[in-house]
């Protein structure tokens, strides 16, 4: 994408600090290319697919169950019937934020600071989004029809989806991320495939990743129709990263149960999203890097400003439960005072106080540059605000829906073992995508780390 | 450094772009064909019964009312199969030592019912009923097809909702007259959209196409 042409955006220290100096275009390609090329595979990937592996068998288990048997199986009663699957959608769609603000927006604004850590955060985006979309359809009851949410023609029913529910825009809007962010991920991926090609030993792998290199030989016009690809996707997932998680809040707010029907939620959605994505982008960048030794490419610098990240998205999603709180009391409307107060002293009312623990309270922490520094620390924070960030969905879908306007018509949610084993299956199936693609795939982009390593040099005074 | 591929590679990638094109418009086409054609729809398959009953015989040819056998057809959802006694009314009289008849006899003697195969058949989620849509005046052939011709029963139409919703969505272009319903033989007239307007206001006829029609 970069260099010689863009004015320089990062002085040298600046630059030392998102690559250590003294890398070569060799030893960066080396680097990474020797996490898929080594032959042995290390030990902790393999017991970590293992892992990631029985837990995707047990989501096999639980949807073999649930399309055997229907939905009963899960704790979804009238009232509340979007119980997990609805609030691990939204969380699963909102961790793939990250990965598109990462490679989108900030490859547009120019932070050079995003190419260590964009490869894997767009793969996050991609898995956390293949995650999300099996939740709705599994929901749906009969999800072998799920492509009755499509609209095509002709079809046998003589009707179309019903275009002014939220419902349908949710199809577009994710299907349209899902596409966008693979096509993305991988455009960007084809100069290391041809790398990995080049550099691969065996006929098997020499073949395979040729053929997804499309033929790319390096030459002129090749990077400059690379660049002019990378840069209309990024164009074109720039407004997703605003439109999708805006869409999915208006699932809730377009209805009229109180606790969601507020105008705060599209803005104080996206941040969210964004909040739970870069946690993610933490957790999972901590242990790869030390494990694979990667600390000269992702440096305590990217750390810190994935922290200070956080932190401000972590302060909009704070002021937007302060507004929600503020507007329910000062409207008057007593059913959306009674929401609020249900959340704060009813039936679940712990969740939504370990969600304040979790989401503003310990997070304030990152305002300490010694926190934001403090490795172990961090990947303690980002896990809390995982969980801080699943505990508001749950407290937005089932606390509003179990109990709405009449009392008469309440009821309490619980999960039961399946809704666990679907979430858990899901980050099963999560985690055996990811390691799949760490050891398949280089984990970093390497031709954006050798245009880094050319500016480290030439920056540096060389 | 060898070539991985052969010069080939570069003409098979490009046709593969057009292939995939094709491949899926294809697909797609052969899934809406499977989809409207006889094997999915049973629409034109006559179907095997225990006794080889012809509609065209009793229907057509000795003009025996619909509502003879089918007798809560006006009043009930399910229009009604006949039991063996309604057979037997003419049956203990005549064709008594047919061996074709040999079925509905021994269910009389047994007191145990003829398992009919189910020809026209909804979905559970479908709400359907029939006394309505004749109260409305719409005639048995209209959904049932030219029942009076068909020697061994067959499903006249796809049952589809795409099938449904033409009508509910223009009745005008398929009402009748009221007293013309049962008619087997009824053809509309060259002014059947001039005569529909006026009976859907006669009938006071609505145009229900909300999904809680059907599906409640």
């Amino acid at each position: 994408m970069e260099p010689e042409s863009l004015p320089p955006t990062a002085n040298a220290s600046e630059l030392h600090e998102i690559l250590e100096p003294g890398h070569t275009f060799g030893s960066v390609t080396d680097k990474i290319a020797s996490i898929v090329l080594r032959r042995r595979t290390k030990r902790g990937w393999i017991a970590g697919f293992l892992i990631g592996l029985s837990l995707l068998m047990l989501l096999n288990v639980a949807v073999c169950y649930l399309f055997a048997v229907g939905v009963g199986i899960w704790g979804i009663r009238i009232p509340v019937a979007w119980g997990f699957a609805i609030v691990n959608f939204v969380w699963w769609i909102g961790i793939g934020h990250a990965g598109t603000l990462i490679s989108a927006i900030l490859l547009l604004l120019r932070q050079k600071w995003r190419t260590s850590i964009n490869r894997f955060a767009e793969a996050m985006t991609l898995f956390a989004v293949s995650c999300a979309g099996l939740f709705p359809i599994l929901h749906l009851g009969r999800p072998w029809l799920a492509y009755w949410l499509f609209p095509y023609f002709p079809n046998y029913m003589g009707t179309w989806p019903q275009f002014r529910s939220p419902l349908v825009w949710d199809v577009f809007a994710v299907s349209t991320y899902a596409t966008v962010s693979l096509l993305f991920w991988f455009v960007g991926l084809i100069p290391d495939l041809a790398t990995l090609r080049d550099r691969a030993k065996s006929r098997v792998k020499k073949v395979i990743y040729g053929m997804f290199a499309m033929g790319w030989r390096g030459s002129a016009v090749h990077w400059s129709r690379y660049e002019t690809a990378s840069l209309l996707l990024a164009g074109l997932a720039t407004p997703l990263v605003v439109s999708v998680h805006t869409v999915v809040s208006f699932d809730f707010a377009v209805a009229m149960v109180p606790g969601w029907h507020t105008t705060i939620f599209p803005p104080y959605f996206v941040a969210g999203a964004i909040y739970s994505g870069f946690a993610m982008v933490m957790t999972l960048a901590i242990p790869i890097r030390k494990y694979y030794e990667l600390e000269d490419f992702i440096t305590l610098r990217h750390l810190d400003n994935m922290a200070k990240v956080m932190l401000a998205t972590g302060l909009i999603v704070a002021y937007g439960y302060m507004t929600e709180t503020f507007m329910a009391f000062y409207s008057g409307n007593q059913f959306d005072r009674y929401a609020i107060i249900n959340r704060m002293t009813g039936p679940y009312a712990i969740l939504y106080w370990s969600l304040i623990a979790c989401n503003i309270a310990i997070p304030q922490s990152l305002w300490s540059r010694r926190v934001r520094r403090n490795i172990p620390a961090l990947f303690v924070l980002s896990l809390i605000i995982n969980v801080g960030m699943w505990l508001e969905r749950f407290v937005i879908v089932v606390i509003s829906l179990s109990r709405d306007f009449i009392p008469s018509a309440w009821g309490m949610y619980y999960p039961t073992r399946w809704d666990w084993a679907t979430y858990v299956g899901t980050i099963g199936l999560f985690l055996t995508l990811l390691f799949l693609f760490i050891r398949y795939l280089p984990v970093i982009s390497i031709s954006e780390m050798r245009s880094l390593v050319e500016e480290v040099d030439a920056e540096g005074g060389k | 450094m060898s070539q991985i591929f052969h010069r080939s590679t570069n003409t098979i990638s490009r046709l593969s772009i057009y292939g995939g094109v094709f491949i899926i418009a294809g697909l797609s086409f052969a899934l809406y064909a499977i989809g409207r054609s006889p094997y999915y729809t049973d629409v034109n398959v006559a179907k095997m019964q225990p006794v080889p009953f012809s509609h065209r015989h009793h229907a057509g040819e000795l003009g025996l009312d619909c509502r003879y056998c089918h007798t809560s057809v006006e009043n009930s959802s399910f229009a009604g199969l006949p039991p063996t006694q309604t057979c037997m009314t003419c049956h203990s009289q005549i064709w008594v030592t047919s061996p074709m008849l040999e079925p509905v006899r021994a269910s009389y003697r047994d007191d145990k019912s003829i398992a009919w195969t189910r020809v026209n058949a909804l979905p559970d989620f479908v709400y359907f009923n029939h006394s309505i849509h004749i109260s409305k005046g719409i005639g048995c052939t209209t959904c049932h097809g030219p029942i009076a011709d068909m020697p061994l029963t067959y499903r006249a139409n796809t049952l589809q909702m795409g099938w449904c919703l033409e009508c509910h969505r223009q009745p005008e272009k398929y009402v009748r007259p009221r007293d013309k319903v049962f008619d087997p033989w009824y053809q509309p007239p060259s002014d059947q959209l001039a005569l529909g307007r006026l009976l859907v206001k006669e009938y006071k006829i609505q145009s229900l196409t909300n999904c809680d029609t059907c599906h409640r």
